[in-house]
C-alpha cells in the first residue's frame, strides 16, 4: 500500500535496493513498537513482583497471619508483641471512597444529562471544560482547601473536630467528579438517537425519556465511571490524609478521626528502615491496594462486556 | 371535511436559513395510505417529521404554516406535544427497539400515559402484537430482550409499540428500506392490514413499493410538492413531466 507507483515501473535492476530499504524501514518500525511494548510489560511485572515479594515477606518469613492483617483491629508493628491489624485502614479506605462515590455519582450523572440532553451548547463550551479543569488540580490543593474550608465547616456544624471520614469523602467526591462525569457524558453522547426519538414519538416527556430510556440503557457505562472513580479515590493518599485525622482505629461516627491504607503508608514509611518487619508490613498494605486495583479493573471489564451486548 | 384525516396548509420548514419544505398544502384521506416519494433531500422526511412536531428536537428547525389534525392546528405554540404524539405513531428506517424486553417495549407507551394495571397492559400488548402479526412468533418469549429479534421482527415490534398508545395516524419513514425482501413483504402486508384502522403516511425510495401499497402518491422535489394524485394515475399517466421522469427512473 505504501509502495510508490514508480516502483512498479522501474527496471528490475533498480528494484532490489529500494525493496531492501522498505524492508529495513519496516523492521525499524516494528522493532521500535515491540521494544516499547516489551519494556512496558517488564516494568509492570517488576513492580508487581517487587511489591509482592516485599508484601508477602511478613506472612512467609515472620509468621504474621493473613487473618490478623485483614481483620485485626490493632496496628503496632514496632510493639512487643507486634500487632498487624489493618482492618481500621481497610475500613477507612472503603468508607471514604464509597461515600465519595455516593456523593459524586448523582452529581456527575446530572451534570452529564445536562450537558448532553438539556443544554448541549452551554455544556460543551462552559461546563465540560470547568469539570475537566477539576481533574487537573493537584491533590495537595484539594487537601488544603478541604482543611481550610470543609473541616472548619464540619466542625462548626456537627459534633467533633471536623476531621474524619466525611471530610475525606467530601474532598474525594470533588476529585472523582470529573472521572464520573466524563465517562457518563461519553456514554450519553454515543447513545443512538433513534432510541430518544422513539421515546419522544410515543408522547414521552423529556424527563420520562431521560429516566426510563437514556439512563437505564447507558447504566453499565455509568457504573464503569463510578467504579473508576472509586478506584481513584481508593488510591488517593495526600488529600485524604490532610483531612481525615490519621487515627488508627475504626471511628464511631463520620466526624471522628480515622485513617486509610494510603495515608498509613505515606505517614510511616519514612520512619522505617528498608527490609525491617515494619517496612515490609507497609508493603503488605501496598499489596492490598494493588489487589484492590485488580478487582476494580476486573469489575470495569465485566461492565464493559455488558455494554457491548 | 370529515373524510380527511388531516391536512396541511402552506407548511414550510426551515433549517436555519435553508427552506427544506416550501409551502406545502396537502390533504390526507382517512384510512388510506399516502406515499411520499422523491429523490434524497427533497424534503419528504422533513415534511413527515413536522406532522408530529418531531422537528422540534432538531436545533434550528422552524415551522411555518398550519397542520390541522382533528380540528386543531398543531403548529400552534400552545399545542400539547405529548398528547399530539400519542395520536400520531411514528416508525423509522432503522428499527429502534428499546433495550428492554419485548413486552416492555410495547407496554412502554401506555405506561407513560398512565395505564398501570397488569391486566390492562397484558391486553394491550397482546392486541398490538397480534395486529402486527408478531404474537405467534414471540408469545413464548415476551420477557426476553427485544434486541434478540431479527431486523424485520424488530421493525414490526416498533410498529406494535407505536400502536400501543392508540394513535389514529401512522407516519412511516422508509420502514422497510433496511430490511430483507421477506421482511419487507411482511411489512407491506401489515400496512395493507393496518389501513383499515389507521391513516398512514409512508416515505419510500422504492417505486414498486409505493405503487403496491399506497392509495395516493405525492412527488416531492427540492422542497416543493410537484404532484399529488391517486397512485394509479401517478404511475400510469402523471400530469407533470418531472414526475414521469422520476418514476420511470430517468433521474433521482
Amino acid at each position: 500500500m505504501n509502495l510508490p507507483a514508480t516502483d512498479i515501473r522501474t527496471a528490475p535492476a533498480e528494484k532490489a535496493p529500494k525493496r531492501q530499504r522498505h524492508i529495513a524501514e519496516e523492521f525499524r518500525g516494528k522493532f521500535y513498537v515491540y521494544f516499547c511494548v516489551l519494556l512496558m510489560i517488564v516494568i509492570i511485572f517488576s513492580i508487581v513482583y517487587f511489591i509482592a515479594s516485599r508484601g508477602l515477606a511478613p506472612f512467609i518469613a515472620n509468621g504474621v497471619s493473613v487473618k490478623e492483617m485483614l481483620f485485626g483491629l490493632k496496628w503496632n508493628p514496632e510493639g512487643d508483641p507486634a500487632a498487624f491489624g489493618a482492618l481500621p485502614f481497610l475500613f477507612g479506605s472503603f468508607a471514604t471512597s464509597l461515600l465519595a462515590a455516593v456523593i459524586a455519582a448523582p452529581l456527575g450523572f446530572c451534570a452529564s444529562v445536562f450537558m448532553t440532553e438539556i443544554m448541549p451548547k452551554f455544556g460543551k463550551t462552559l461546563l465540560q471544560p470547568a469539570i475537566e479543569l477539576l481533574a487537573g488540580i493537584p491533590s495537595v490543593v484539594y487537601g488544603f482547601v478541604g482543611l481550610s474550608v470543609i473541616v472548619p465547616f464540619l466542625r462548626d456544624t456537627f459534633p467533633g473536630q471536623g476531621i474524619g471520614i466525611l471530610a475525606g469523602a467530601l474532598v474525594l467526591s470533588v476529585m472523582i467528579l470529573p472521572t464520573i462525569t466524563t465517562i457518563a457524558t461519553d456514554a450519553l453522547r454515543s447513545l443512538p438517537s433513534g432510541l430518544k426519538e422513539g421515546s419522544y414519538a410515543l408522547g414521552a416527556t423529556r424527563w420520562q425519556t431521560i429516566s426510563r430510556i437514556i439512563l437505564p440503557t447507558t447504566l453499565p457505562s455509568l457504573l464503569t465511571g463510578v467504579v473508576l472513580g472509586i478506584a481513584r479515590a481508593f488510591g488517593e493518599a495526600l488529600a485524604v490524609q490532610m483531612v481525615i485525622g490519621n487515627a488508627p482505629h475504626i471511628p464511631h461516627s463520620l466526624f471522628e478521626s480515622a485513617t486509610t491504607l494510603t495515608s498509613i503508608i505515606t505517614l510511616e514509611m519514612g520512619n522505617t528502615t528498608s527490609g525491617s518487619l515494619h517496612n515490609n508490613a507497609l508493603w503488605s498494605l501496598a499489596l492490598i491496594l494493588l489487589l484492590m486495583t485488580f478487582v476494580f479493573v476486573f469489575v470495569v471489564r465485566v461492565l464493559e462486556r455488558r455494554v457491548k451486548r | 371535511m370529515s373524510k380527511h384525516a388531516f391536512y396541511t396548509k402552506d407548511l414550510s420548514v426551515y433549517y436555519g436559513e435553508k427552506q427544506a419544505v416550501k409551502k406545502i398544502s396537502m390533504e390526507f384521506p382517512a384510512r388510506e395510505v399516502v406515499a411520499l416519494i422523491g429523490p434524497s433531500g427533497c424534503g419528504k422526511s422533513t415534511f413527515l417529521r413536522s406532522l408530529n412536531r418531531m422537528n422540534d428536537l432538531i436545533p434550528g428547525a422552524r415551522i411555518e404554516g398550519e397542520v390541522w389534525i382533528e380540528g386543531r392546528n398543531i403548529c400552534d405554540p400552545g399545542t400539547d406535544v405529548v398528547s399530539l404524539r400519542q395520536r400520531i405513531g411514528m416508525v423509522w428506517q432503522r428499527p429502534n427497539p428499546f433495550h428492554k424486553s419485548i413486552y416492555e417495549n410495547v407496554a412502554f407507551g401506555p405506561r407513560y400515559h398512565g395505564i398501570r394495571g397488569k391486566k390492562a397492559l397484558d391486553e394491550i400488548v397482546e392486541e398490538c402484537l397480534r395486529k402486527t402479526a408478531l404474537w405467534d412468533e414471540v408469545k413464548d418469549r415476551l420477557h426476553q430482550s427485544a434486541l434478540a429479534l431479527s431486523g424485520g421482527q424488530q421493525q414490526r415490534l416498533c410498529i406494535a409499540r407505536s400502536l400501543a398508545v392508540r394513535p389514529s395516524i401512522l407516519l412511516m419513514d422508509e420502514p422497510a428500506s433496511a430490511l430483507d425482501p421477506v421482511s419487507t413483504s411482511k411489512i407491506e402486508e401489515l400496512i395493507a392490514e393496518l389501513k383499515k384502522e389507521y391513516s398512514i403516511v409512508i416515505v419510500t425510495h422504492n417505486m414498486q413499493q409505493a405503487a403496491r401499497i399506497s392509495d395516493k402518491t405525492a412527488f416531492f422535489f427540492l422542497g416543493d410538492l410537484i404532484e399529488y394524485d391517486d397512485t394509479q394515475k401517478m404511475f400510469t399517466n402523471p400530469s407533470k413531466k418531472s414526475t414521469d421522469d422520476y418514476i420511470s427512473g430517468r433521474f433521482g
